[in-house]
């Protein structure tokens, strides 16, 4: 809240561009802990200008948060020999491991197809797929795919019509993330358009970071994976003896 | 109350993962098995990844085998020189089941070549035990004494050694055979392999019952540990809070189920079994034939 505040008060202090945004989250670090059951994220703002507020075409907000990226496999499942098994393959070269969307209209309406493009701002564009092997001859089926499977999973998420906006200056949306969250910086941008064209941008980071235990058998399990492997060995020997301790005792 | 495992990545419910260590260790204490292939079909089930699943799993064996173990030593009832060898030939199995899971990984198949495995092995025994129990029960209301075979082929292998506690004298060639099947198994299917290795102790090396499951324990503590720190080494697909919290629910399940064991009959436990083998066996091949809902999958890229 008091961001908002202090966004209204920068409003009328500050000389800018044409219109501009100034940004507030609700936490810009997000912590993944034994518990963590995913999280809710409140990205609010407002909009700063110099000039009187244009009625038409009107001001949109489009919002996207997207997690690290990495190249992804996706494989597609065929009857051989009367069982169901793997066969095509399609490697994409970058995929968000995390994406969501939100706009205070239908997406189509608050961007044009080339600013799209320019962009990269719907869930199909933010997916960077170059050159599918010879053997696959529709690799957009692949790419659909992959769309279908993390928006199941809400990983992907399109949000149309959740973030609102006052009187063409304060906006706000939240944003859902899952349980199964993976770690690292996620980029988040803030577009306004009018008319379907970009006219100001602004760009943060939200930190999603494993925290305590989780961080600590994490790191312990990729950087000194010996170690690691030893501990859980040494954990389950402790645990198989204290159980057969305890139950010589019972018996007793 | 839900909770992050760091290493699968995933969020699930504590009392579900509490609850079937529960289930499984009552299993395991009323029929003497590992539970091993039963639990890592359920972990799939629950979505923990395939490839965390069996590596998780085979550290949890060693906490349930060492935990029996401890009880055959002080009966006596382990061959040390037989495990020995055993263990051997399943070191060497362990660590070439790792080298084809990684390869198949890298192709894609590995879903596939477990599930076809859990299969054809929980079919193959699930029906063997079956029939194997019903003939059981018959010879008993007959009156019949079971036979046992005394020489076979086996006998005529070179390289012979005694073992003292089990009262033989064999050829070292089938113990290592059988020691490498099972190694490989367990690395492939996350499984201690007593189910397999114990008719195998029986039946192919002569074995007296009374000597077999705690050797056979012996040799799964070190095959399995084996295989926890190949995968943690190479595919850091270990989960520790996982396997704490299967443990755990093991613990208390198996006291459970040796209680409720001992006040039933031989062979109805192993009909029971039999048909709970072939349960998760049906549901696995069903999972195969037919067509799944969704055709696609996604993996981790860089398998080439």
């Amino acid at each position: 809240m008091r961001a908002l505040i202090l966004a209204l008060a920068l409003l009328t202090a500050l000389p800018a561009m044409a219109e501009e945004v100034v940004l507030g989250l609700s936490s810009d670090q997000v912590s993944i802990n034994t518990s963590f059951d995913g999280s809710e994220i409140l990205i609010f703002g407002a909009v700063k200008r110099e000039e009187a507020i244009v009625d038409e075409p009107r001001l949109q907000v489009i919002i996207t948060v997207s997690g690290p990226s990495e190249p992804i496999t996706v494989r597609r499942k065929e009857k051989r020999f009367g069982i169901w098994v793997n066969t095509d393959a399609l490697e994409i070269d970058s995929a968000p491991s995390f994406y969501a969307v939100s706009t205070s209209t239908l997406l189509g309406l608050s961007l044009s197809e080339t600013e799209d493009v320019r962009h990269r701002v719907s869930i199909p564009r933010a997916i960077r797929s170059v050159d599918a092997p010879d053997t696959i001859s529709d690799s957009e089926s692949f790419t659909e795919a992959l769309i279908r499977i993390k928006s199941k999973s809400n990983q992907y998420q399109l949000n149309e019509g959740t973030i609102s906006v006052d009187e063409q200056t304060l906006f706000r949306t939240a944003i859902e993330l899952p349980a199964a969250l993976t770690e690292g910086d996620y980029q988040t941008r803030i577009f306004l358009t009018r008319g379907g064209a970009v006219v100001s941008q602004y760009e943060t980071s939200i930190f999603v970071r494993k925290v305590g235990l989780e961080r600590w058998l994490f790191t312990l399990s990729r950087e000194n994976a010996f170690l690691y492997g030893l501990m859980s060995l040494a954990i389950a020997i402790a645990a198989g003896w204290g159980a057969s301790a305890v139950f010589s005792a019972f018996r007793r | 109350m839900q909770i992050y495992l760091p290493i699968a990545e995933v969020s699930v419910n504590a009392f579900l993962l509490l609850g079937l260590g529960g289930l499984v260790g009552v299993l395991s204490g009323m029929f003497g098995v590992g539970g091993g292939f039963l639990m890592t079909p359920l972990l799939f089930f629950i979505g923990i990844p395939p490839a965390v699943a069996v590596a998780t799993e085979a550290n949890q064996i060693v906490a349930s085998s060492f935990s029996g173990v401890l009880a055959h030593f002080k009966r006596k009832t382990v061959d040390l020189r037989m495990g020995t060898v055993l263990l051997i030939g399943g070191l060497i199995g362990a660590a070439l089941g790792v080298v084809v899971f990684n390869y198949l990984k890298a192709q894609g198949q590995v879903d596939l070549l477990v599930k076809l495995c859990y299969v054809v092995f929980l079919g193959v025994i699930g029906g063997l035990m079956f029939f194997e129990s019903l003939r059981a029960i018959r010879n008993t209301k007959k009156g019949a004494p079971p036979k046992r075979k005394k020489h076979n082929w086996i006998h005529g292998l070179p390289f012979k050694m005694r073992f003292r506690v089990s009262g033989l004298y064999i050829s070292v060639i089938p113990p290592l055979v059988v020691g490498v099947a099972v190694g490989i198994l367990a690395a492939i299917m996350g499984v201690g392999g007593g189910f397999i290795m114990v008719p195998a102790m029986i039946y192919l090396l002569g074995m007296p019952t009374k000597v077999v499951v705690g050797t056979s324990l012996f040799q799964i503590i070190f095959v399995t540990a084996f295989t926890t720190m190949l995968h943690a080494t190479t595919n850091y697909t270990v989960d520790v809070v996982l396997a704490v919290l299967l443990l755990v629910g093991g613990v208390i399940g198996a006291q459970i189920g040796t209680r409720i064991g001992v006040k039933m009959k031989a062979e109805q436990l192993r009909i029971l079994l039999a048909l709970m083998v072939l349960a998760v066996c049906g549901k696995l091949a069903l999972d195969l034939l037919l067509q799944p809902s969704e055709l696609y999958s996604l993996g981790a890229a860089g398998g080439h």
